[in-house]
């Protein structure tokens, strides 16, 4: 309940010398990550410590001119308010905590209904992506919004370059998994790892987003670095962080959420003012960073993205498929 | 005996203390919010302290009359009505804070809100059931009401209950805060049961 102040963010801003640190510690994380995974991967080679940490700027990608431009949530909310169990249940744990994360080398399994299955190094996937800025309004389920430049690209262009089978109906993404790194799993407060998914045509649609940055840098740690999802007319919890697999299935896989509370957290998770949680009215949000006596947001079907999507939801009951 | 007793100017001098004491706490609140020290989401901050506190102050309460049978000493029951008052003032604020803030005084916001969340609902309960009891809390009322305020002023039990209750019902999985009130309200009940039981087969045998 506790909300860390800002003078906290600028103690994790990470100076150069840090950097070094932290680079020479890497190598035996990365080991155990490897290991655990069981991959026969070899270390990233090419790693350098001088490149894409949190805090460093990102050189080149599109600039957003969205409508929503003006009603940015500050820096210092964005990264200082953040539902991260991983690093525990209060809003500032994940700022207090998420320095223990190591986000370099990085890799991110592929596996299940593709072509070409795999691990493969995050730096190699980046390679191949044109990052561009996307602002969007983030909808928590606990009913709260705010606005967030993030930085990534399109998760459709990732899922092509993975070559789906026939039978690649939905997509599972996995979080890391290591209480060492992140300690809020040493509480068995949700089934770790944290799993999240979507339908394949959700996957697809253009505005699906994995980020890798917010504010022109490098993704803040608490903010799920080094890669997460995006999906912005679902609830917040739809978009999984520090994401190490991504596996395309055949069936609708078993998401953390809808495992821990079935009735309340429902595998679309759409952002629906007409259907309240069971324990709370989904009808209007606090707007993260708002003056105290301003009026609560209207939530918007879809978070305000129903032109683009609602196409997608054509002939279902969103009552029943909540 | 006698030295338990307090005189009517160490009275006053403890009672003066004992309010500000429990002041502070709205102290900092307005501090924090004049000073813009609520955080990310003022309105949910706001709501947490104020339910904090008005939950403390009910337990607070209800321990006083614990300490007085455990001391066997009057003192603590002399504080018990500023106490209970102090947890209706707080209960208070946070049902103005849901009022003004969250519901921006709105009757169509509030129609569409309360039956969806039933958390709201047992916390308006509790709360109504708090209203009679801080009007019955004068000498005169006391009086006035005879052997049934005490009847009367049971409900702090069952408010008490549905204040911890509220709480499970608005959390969102991480239920160790309202866990630990819960354990300690039962410790307050059990201990309760416990010392009426005594009390009335002392009673019994004399």
């Amino acid at each position: 309940m506790l909300i860390k102040s800002a003078s906290l963010i600028k103690e994790n801003e990470v100076t150069p010398k840090k950097d070094y640190d932290k680079s020479r510690s890497i190598i035996s994380a990365s080991r155990r990550q490897f290991l655990a995974q069981g991959s026969a991967l070899v270390l990233a080679t090419s790693f350098s410590p001088n490149t894409l940490w949190a805090g460093n700027k990102i050189e080149h990608y599109k600039k957003s001119n969205s409508p929503i431009k003006n009603e940015l949530t500050p820096y210092e909310l964005v990264t200082s308010y953040n539902n991260f169990y991983e690093f525990g249940t209060g809003k500032g744990d994940p700022a207090a905590h998420a320095h223990r994360l190591k986000t370099r080398p990085w890799s991110v399994t592929v596996d299940g209904e593709v072509g070409k299955p795999g691990v493969y190094d995050l730096e190699d996937i980046l390679k191949r992506q044109q990052l561009e800025e996307r602002i969007y309004r983030l909808r928590c389920v606990e009913a709260w919004s705010m606005v967030v430049p993030w930085i990534g690209f399109s998760l459709a262009e990732l899922i092509k370059q993975m070559e789906p089978t026939s039978k690649a109906n939905y997509v599972e993404f996995t979080t890391l998994y290591d209480p060492e790194q992140m300690p809020g799993q040493k509480r068995r407060t949700l089934k770790w790892p944290y799993v999240e998914g979507l339908r394949m045509d959700e996957a697809m649609h253009p505005l699906t987003l994995m980020a890798t940055g917010l504010y022109g840098e490098e993704m803040p740690n608490q903010n799920g670095a080094p890669l997460r999802l995006i999906v912005p007319w679902k609830y917040g919890f739809k978009s999984i962080k520090s994401i190490v697999k991504i596996r395309l299935v055949e069936h609708q896989p078993t998401t953390s959420w809808n495992e821990s509370a079935r009735h309340e957290y429902g595998f679309y998770a759409n952002v629906n003012p007409h259907v309240s949680h069971p324990r709370w009215s989904q009808s209007r949000e606090r707007v993260i960073g708002a003056p105290l006596f301003t009026p609560k947001r209207k939530t918007e079907m879809f978070n305000g993205y129903g032109e683009q999507v609602a196409s997608l939801y054509k002939g279902m009951n969103l009552k029943r498929f909540f | 005996m006698a030295k338990k007793r307090l005189i009517k100017q160490q009275l006053v001098v403890l009672k003066t203390f004992v309010f500000i004491a429990c002041l502070m706490p709205f102290m900092f609140i307005i501090w924090e919010t004049v000073f813009n020290q609520l955080g990310a989401d003022p309105i949910q901050t706001l709501h947490f302290r104020t339910g904090d506190w008005a939950l403390r102050f009910l337990f607070i309460t209800l321990s006083m009359t614990l300490l007085q049978r455990f001391f066997h000493s009057p003192i603590p029951m002399r504080f018990r009505r500023m106490l209970g008052l102090f947890a209706f003032f707080y209960a208070s604020l946070h049902v103005l804070v849901w009022l003004v803030l969250d519901q921006s005084l709105s009757m169509e916001n509030m129609i569409k809100d309360v039956p969806q969340s039933p958390y709201i609902m047992v916390g308006l309960l509790a709360y109504f059931m708090l209203i009679p009891l801080a009007v019955t809390s004068t000498s005169g009322m006391m009086r006035l009401l005879g052997h049934s305020w005490f009847t009367l002023h049971k409900m702090i039990y069952p408010v008490a209950l549905l204040g911890v209750l509220h709480f499970f019902w608005l959390t969102k999985l991480d239920y160790s805060e309202p866990f630990i009130y819960l354990a300690i309200l039962l410790v307050l009940l059990a201990f309760r049961v416990a010392l009426t039981r005594r009390g009335s087969s002392v009673k019994q045998r004399v």
